[in-house]
């Protein structure tokens, strides 16, 4: 257990969102569009006093100048937190700045293109119809419980060549880091702490039996100069695939079976029209973006005519900014069929998600095969739906009834 | 009058979304780091023209120049 000494005070709950905004509070988890829409009123660049002073941009220009200006605001912190401890565990490159940025980046960029991915997607088609026998003659399921979670982590751990079975650890460890850590370092450290361990296991035991999976891949990289990478920057590069990878697909697949579940147009027309998959991930991922990420303002400057003044955070919210109707006609309701699209889900600029190809390869693959075998389903009345808090947005119970509501 | 379309990668803005790429596999390519560029001199065959102006309303850098010869 976490010493309780390291929890800051409980948030107060909000009643001024415009200037005391707080992407934790429980109204927030559970429908923060309406409160996104209210923050867009007020200004393209809002204000609070908690997480020691974090800003956010409201619409989608605000969040664009940000995420391309890496002068004035730095990705070495990516989560906004009650706590700002100094910085040790990196994970490059999501945590990294220009110019150590791109040349950390180019050495996972190739095991990620979407000609990678095809190789892939038969084991995770498999890995999505393996999990449906398991729970289909029950005639219901959390699936979110059964279905959404397992699905990236099985397949990164086939990716990595670390085993399947190891998957509730990788869950625990991603739930200190980007849930309970917000509030609570030690949940985080500790997290931290057994994930390097895991892996340092891993690498030592390929320096004697090389594989030809991801973690070798990284092991075998060598920098422009020749030399193979430190250690900890193979360590903090799996930390960052293992963190990023899991519960962000999770989220995504989940919030696209709930919007299918009580959207029977729209599920009826894509068991119809399967060929508009390609448009439907994508409005998916528009409408319900699971990942938010933070930047650390490092000078003075001014985003959409606001001054942004350097020691604060920002809340770099791309799922607000894909809401955003001066962007996206129509942008609070789902289009399945939506054709002009430059949704912002996996970022914009240099820290483009390197695992974009992977999540819409997972994604498609998880919707096709549950909808080949569940066409007809529904939310569930005598369950509940719930979703996660803070950085990465998407239902962590998600109870369905299988068939036609009689 | 509507000419032959043309289209470019600018090299500095894509950021390896790959939209493009799985809207109009025919006109673009993507090199070892996932990164995308025009096939050929860029050149949009007849017929294409509908897929090159989707590919260039999904680029969430806007990357994608389409030009009219």
């Amino acid at each position: 257990m976490s010493d309780s000494a390291s929890i800051m005070p409980e948030h107060p709950p909000v009643t001024d969102w415009v200037n005391d905004f707080d992407h934790t509070d429980p109204t927030w988890t559970e429908n923060p569009f309406p409160i996104w829409e209210k923050l867009r009123e007020a200004s393209p660049v809002v204000h609070t006093e908690r997480f020691l002073g974090c800003y956010m941009p409201t619409t989608y220009q605000a969040v664009k100048e940000i995420a391309y200006d890496t002068d004035h605001f730095s990705s070495r912190r990516v989560i906004v937190r009650d706590v700002r401890p100094e910085i040790t565990a990196r994970a490059p490159p999501i945590t990294s700045d220009p110019p150590e940025h791109k040349p950390a980046k180019q050495l996972l960029l190739p095991p990620f293109t979407p000609d990678a991915m095809k190789k892939l997607e038969p084991r995770v088609r498999a890995i999505c119809n393996e999990l449906i026998d398991e729970f289909i003659a029950d005639g219901k399921c959390d699936a979110a419980a059964r279905y959404t979670k397992h699905v990236p982590v099985r397949a990164i751990a086939h990716m990595l060549g670390i085993p399947e079975k190891d998957g509730d650890l990788f869950i625990k460890w991603i739930h200190g880091i980007l849930e309970l850590g917000i509030k609570d370092d030690n949940a985080l450290m500790d997290a931290v702490r057994e994930m390097t361990g895991y892996f340092a296991g891993h690498i030592e035991h390929r320096k004697k039996n090389p594989t030809d999976d991801l973690i070798s891949t990284l092991m075998n990289a060598r920098d422009k100069d020749g030399n193979p990478l430190a250690d900890e920057h193979v360590l903090g590069s799996l930390r960052l695939l293992l963190i990023a990878g899991i519960d962000t697909t999770w989220s995504a697949i989940g919030s696209s079976l709930w919007h299918l579940a009580k959207t029977p147009a729209d599920r009826e027309r894509l068991v119809a029209e399967p060929e508009l998959m390609p448009l439907a991930v994508e409005e998916l991922l528009r409408a319900y973006s699971p990942v938010t990420m933070a930047r650390e303002v490092m000078k003075e400057t001014t985003i959409s005519g606001c001054p942004v003044k350097a020691g604060n955070m920002v809340l770099l919210s791309f799922p607000a900014a894909n809401r955003d109707p001066a962007m996206f006609p129509d942008a609070e309701k789902v289009v399945i069929d939506r054709k002009e699209n430059r949704h912002a889900a996996f970022g914009l600029g240099i820290h483009r998600c390197v695992g974009s190809n992977l999540a819409r390869m997972e994604m498609t693959v998880a919707i096709e095969e549950w909808l080949k075998r569940i066409p007809d389903f529904r939310l569930d009345p005598a369950g509940k739906v719930t979703w996660s808090e803070g950085t990465v947005r998407g239902p962590r119970q998600l109870p369905m009834l299988f068939g036609k509501a009689s | 009058m509507a000419g032959k379309l043309k289209i470019r990668v600018d090299q500095d803005k894509c950021q390896g979304h790959a939209r493009c790429k799985s809207l109009a596999p025919e006109l673009f390519d993507l090199d070892e780091f996932g990164n995308a560029h025009e096939v050929g001199d860029g050149s949009v065959p007849a017929g294409l023209e509908d897929k090159a102006w989707l590919a260039q309303t999904n680029c969430p850098e806007i990357a994608i120049e389409v030009t009219e010869e």
